[in-house]
């Protein structure tokens, strides 16, 4: 398959990427590609002109220290796999970026693309938001509450690129999903986050945007147990629904795999 | 048109090449290295990996003008002097292979999960494969294939 003709052009720093976006309307950041490509192969996306920013140097890091994990937006899955220093912090966000798509897809993907992208079974947006991570832009700062908006939608406005994603530290966290056995994309995935003031539970892959359930929160903030979340379930009529799952069967793979997580971290 | 440089294999190549030409059809048809194949089209099947920059990547989710400078190896670059690379032999001792269609693939998946890992257990091995499709669903004995040859070549190694 061939995409529509475009222009491809390289930022080679953030300041580059943001006179690039804004000399063309339409044009879009190309980061790893892994989804990005795959749509405009199918002809699903078409931009005019494509910026590449999976080079940019200032934004490949992790840095762990003042109670949080930092990683530059272009940080591909494979480094944050393999940290050390994230397998040390947060072992659940070393584990969940283990466990996107093949060992190649990991080679190439990048964080900053992934939550940019939101695609509804990405795993790294049930980290965001269930970490409560903040999302920082060559603009702002936006809390992940107040960032996944809806089906491949985020708060991100036209010129804005990611340039981090800073997860704080919690006591004990854990990530569990369903994995379709085709593409490793998640049936429905849930990342289990215990911190001093409180919980918090988000779900991916089983709804169109990746969500909350502040009824399993409630039910772990008072016994942080499996037992706690095996009776909450999720409302079968908001979750997806096709040729790999029903969305009853979504909705119950929400509660099995949030037992699977609180058990792990627990 | 862009100017795209790269070495491929060890040789340094230049070409004249449309923005969207995939790093795939970059190397099979502007290069002519067939080895390369084209699977699913949809970065599932794992049929065109390749190495760029020595991590095993699917060039038909990229472009050919992301390798720009890169060092890219295909499976035509694994023998060297005649000699095919251990998971080559491998491949061939344990006959990981039925149509062959996905070989290239699951080859060059080989050779950068032993780099990555060394000597692997199959339920490793089989992790590391999930990248990789064979239709002919001739899994076991790629899977010891890819065994075999973590062993000799960690051996080696040691």
């Amino acid at each position: 398959m061939i995409t529509y003709p475009f222009t491809y052009k390289r930022a080679k720093s953030v300041a580059e990427a943001e006179t690039l976006l804004k000399a063309t309307s339409e044009s879009k950041l190309l980061a790893g590609g892994q989804t990005l490509i795959a749509a405009m192969k199918m002809r699903l996306a078409n931009p005019p002109e494509l910026i590449d920013i999976s080079g940019i140097k200032e934004l490949n890091y992790i840095r762990v220290g003042g109670g949080q994990v930092a990683i530059g937006a272009a940080t591909i899955h494979y480094d944050v796999a393999t940290s050390a220093e994230v397998a040390k912090a947060i072992p659940a966000l070393a584990h969940l970026a283990g466990v996107i798509g093949d060992p190649a897809v990991r080679h190439k993907g990048t964080i900053g693309g992934s939550v940019a992208n939101n695609d509804p079974a990405a795993d790294y947006p049930a980290a965001v938001l269930a970490l409560g991570a903040t999302i920082k832009t060559n603009k702002r700062a936006i809390k992940a509450d107040d960032f996944f908006t809806g089906m491949f939608s985020t708060a991100l406005e036209d010129g804005e690129i990611i340039t981090e994603i800073a997860f704080p530290i919690p006591e004990k966290a854990a990530y569990k999903k369903f994995a379709n056995p085709a593409s490793r994309y998640a049936m429905a995935g849930v990342f289990v986050a215990k911190f001093k003031d409180g919980i918090r539970v988000a779900a991916t892959g089983a709804a169109p945007c990746v969500f909350r359930v502040p009824e399993m929160e409630a039910a772990l903030a008072k016994n942080f147990t499996p037992d706690a979340v095996a009776n909450i379930a999720v409302d079968a009529s908001n979750m997806n629904s096709d040729l790999h799952g029903s969305a009853e069967y979504r909705a119950n793979l929400v509660t099995v795999m949030a037992k699977r997580a609180v058990a792990e971290a627990a | 048109m862009t100017a795209v440089s790269m070495t491929v294999n060890g040789k340094p190549v230049t070409a004249d090449v449309e923005d969207r030409t995939l790093l795939v059809y970059f190397l099979r048809e502007t290069l002519r290295l067939t080895g390369t194949h084209i699977g699913c089209d949809t970065s599932q099947c794992g049929a065109c990996v390749v190495h760029v920059d020595g991590k095993a990547m699917k060039s038909c989710t990229m472009f050919a003008v992301q390798a720009e400078g890169a060092q890219v190896t295909t499976i035509e670059g694994l023998a060297k002097d005649g000699k095919l690379h251990p998971v080559q032999e491998a491949f061939r001792d344990n006959h990981g292979l039925q149509c062959g269609f996905c070989t290239p693939g699951m080859i060059m998946t080989a050779v950068d999960m032993i780099r990555r890992k060394g000597a692997m257990d199959r339920d490793t091995i089989r992790h590391e494969l999930e990248g990789n499709i064979c239709r002919c669903t001739g899994y076991h004995n790629i899977v010891s294939a890819i065994e075999d040859a973590s062993k000799r070549m960690t051996e080696k190694v040691a």
